[in-house]
């Protein structure tokens, strides 16, 4: 590093967010992931400490390497020189058997148990807004070991009550989810925002803030949030992503800006 | 077993196992015969207005988008589909007033292009209703179960949840761990139709790369319309029987239509005109735009490949190629909004 110059480091809320979820995941676990902000995460993941990260796709793609950002989680880009094109009833077999450790959720509006609404805002029979459903969000919140939501932090998004409940976080709390039959030891782990990372607390399954973003304070995150959210002990400060995650971001993984630069 | 939780969403293209049964005993011709038609036939006599119908392929990958100009154009009306992540299929087939129920999985989205101004406007103004929530592995097990010839599949998806709740499954406790277990109904639509890279006249049928949910949803459907890009030998299908991912009895009619899923992702051959969705994605922003889009490139056309003229003919077939092959870089105009 050159000596008495002082690097100044830029980069957008977005960027953070897939250095922070990249980092989440570990060499040699399995992520499903979505199109857009996860696919970048985990290839971002792969080109530094997660060379081994089996990416699989709902659609049936198995171990892709690639090559540039899919639109569709079942486009060609999704399988290839993949291990395996596959098809739903493989991938989804697998999570319900316990071979995927992680998944990627976003939503429109989260609660405390993490708990995602992406099925409508407003009634259902009366939609103010329409959003598309569960997709395969409800089959990765339930089946997958772990899961990692990325979603904009706001009031109308991080919400006592939810409009519509599509995909299960922990239900109302503790033992919920293995009271309603859902697989054992799974559920969200991490929280993602442009504001902070949040997980869970052990005892009351509640979100829990673990670290705010540089220049982003615990108030900002309060006032952000529509329920009572957990503070840890120790908030942290989030590291800001490296030179090299930067690069490899804005020249290799998504040179055009479509998800980035969004 | 002791019923826990029924779902209030309405129970579609379900079938007493027995009457499966005779169905596929009595209407699926094991006879090899040859199945080759033209697409407005086929359309014509498979499909007719009121049915509840799934479409192969993933929204606006690997999808009949030949087929579903015709069932526009031929003006079927009151249709229910399956939305299982049904994408530029469903947005295009809401605008040309062929649906007005959805089974939903995912619907109303472009995936990575964001919201479908048309579905959503259809939906949240009430033209089109949404009778039943579900998960993708919901469907896909769905017709898992109707391809088995079972009443019900059960899967850990959907407890405790509001896709659960308006959803056309049960929950049970399960006879064996004791643990409350979500019952999947069958689900045999009246018709599929399904787009496949080459198949022979008896309409056995290869894809390339993922299958998604086609395996399952071609052994459920009623009725099966294949269309495909290439027709080829049965002799070609007998050398490799092992790439055979649909076989012809299951089969009601092929169609041979080159680029048949543009502006969709047709994988290996051609990737998703995005030229092409921006201007859907823009023009659909009023009612006034759609109608313009349906009569330039739905309504006014008589045939496939005079809409592959209409889009830019061969020369941005080859375009789509070269993208697919990564030799080109894919812009998206989009995304630049």
């Amino acid at each position: 590093m050159p000596v008495g110059r002082e690097l100044k480091i830029t980069f957008t809320a977005v960027e953070l967010m897939a250095c922070v979820a990249s980092r989440i995941l570990e060499d040699g676990s399995a992520v499903l992931v979505g199109t857009g902000l996860p696919i970048i995460a985990a290839t971002l993941a792969q080109k530094t400490h997660a060379p081994n990260l089996l990416i699989i796709f709902e659609a049936g793609g198995i171990g892709p390497v690639i090559p540039t950002i899919p639109i569709s989680v079942g486009d060609s880009r999704t399988f290839h020189k993949a291990v395996m094109a596959a098809n739903m009833d493989y991938v989804m077999g697998c999570a319900q058997a316990g071979l995927i450790d992680y998944a990627f959720l976003g939503a429109a509006q989260i609660d405390q148990y993490g708990n995602l609404n992406t099925t409508v805002i407003g009634r259902h029979d009366h939609p103010k807004v329409r959003l598309p459903g569960s997709g395969g969000a409800n089959d990765a919140g339930s089946l997958c070991r772990r899961t990692i939501i990325l979603m904009q932090h706001d009031k109308r998004r991080f919400v006592e009550k939810l409009d519509f409940l599509t995909t299960p976080g922990y239900l109302t709390g503790p033992g919920e989810r293995e009271r309603a039959g859902l697989p054992s030891n799974t559920g969200p782990y991490r929280v993602i925002t442009q504001l902070g990372i949040m997980g869970f607390d052990d005892g009351s399954k509640r979100m829990k803030l673990l670290s705010v973003h540089p220049g982003v304070t615990v108030e900002d995150v309060l006032d952000n949030t529509g329920f009572d959210m957990i503070i840890s002990e120790e908030v942290s400060t989030t590291e800001p992503p490296t030179v090299r995650e930067l690069k490899l971001l804005r020249e290799e993984i998504d040179p055009a800006g479509i998800v980035i630069r969004k | 077993m002791k019923v826990i939780h029924e779902g209030g969403g309405e129970l579609l293209g379900w079938l007493d196992p027995d009457e499966a049964r005779r169905w596929m005993t009595e209407e699926k011709n094991r006879g090899l015969e040859d199945k080759r038609m033209t697409i407005s036939e086929a359309v014509r006599r498979f499909t007719k207005d009121g049915d509840y119908f799934a479409l192969g392929g993933f929204g606006h990958v690997r999808v009949s988008m030949a087929a579903i100009y015709e069932l526009i154009r031929q003006g079927r009306r009151n249709l229910t589909i399956a939305g299982k992540t049904a994408v530029h299929d469903i947005d295009i087939l809401i605008a040309g007033k062929v649906v007005d129920k959805v089974e939903c999985a995912y619907s109303f989205g472009h995936e990575l292009r964001g919201l479908s101004p048309a579905g959503r406007r259809a939906v949240e103004s009430g033209r089109i209703k949404v009778v039943a929530e579900i998960s993708n592995a919901g469907f896909q097990w769905r017709f898992k179960a109707a391809a088995m010839g079972l009443p019900f599949l059960p899967a850990r998806i959907m407890l405790g949840t509001d896709t659960f709740r308006l959803s056309s499954a049960k929950i049970v406790e399960d006879p064996f761990s004791g643990k409350p277990l979500c019952l999947i109904p069958a689900c045999y639509p009246d018709f599929a139709i399904i787009h496949v890279h080459r198949c022979d006249k008896y309409g056995n049928s290869q894809i390339d790369g993922i299958e998604i949910e086609d395996i399952d949803l071609a052994r459920a459907a009623k009725r099966l319309i294949i269309t495909t890009e290439r027709l080829i030998d049965e002799e070609d299908i007998r050398k490799d029987p092992g790439r055979t991912a649909i076989p012809y009895f299951l089969v009601d009619a092929v169609c041979e239509v080159k680029y048949g899923s543009h502006p969709g992702n047709m994988p290996g051959l051609y990737y998703s005109d995005e030229e092409h969705m921006a201007e859907w994605l823009g023009m659909s922003r009023t009612e006034e735009g759609v109608r313009e889009y349906l009569e330039k490139y739905i309504l006014s056309v008589e045939s496939f490949e005079e809409y592959i003229q209409l889009v830019g003919g061969e020369e941005k077939m080859k375009l789509l190629e070269r993208i697919e092959t990564l030799e080109e870089p894919l812009k998206c105009p989009w995304a630049e909004s």
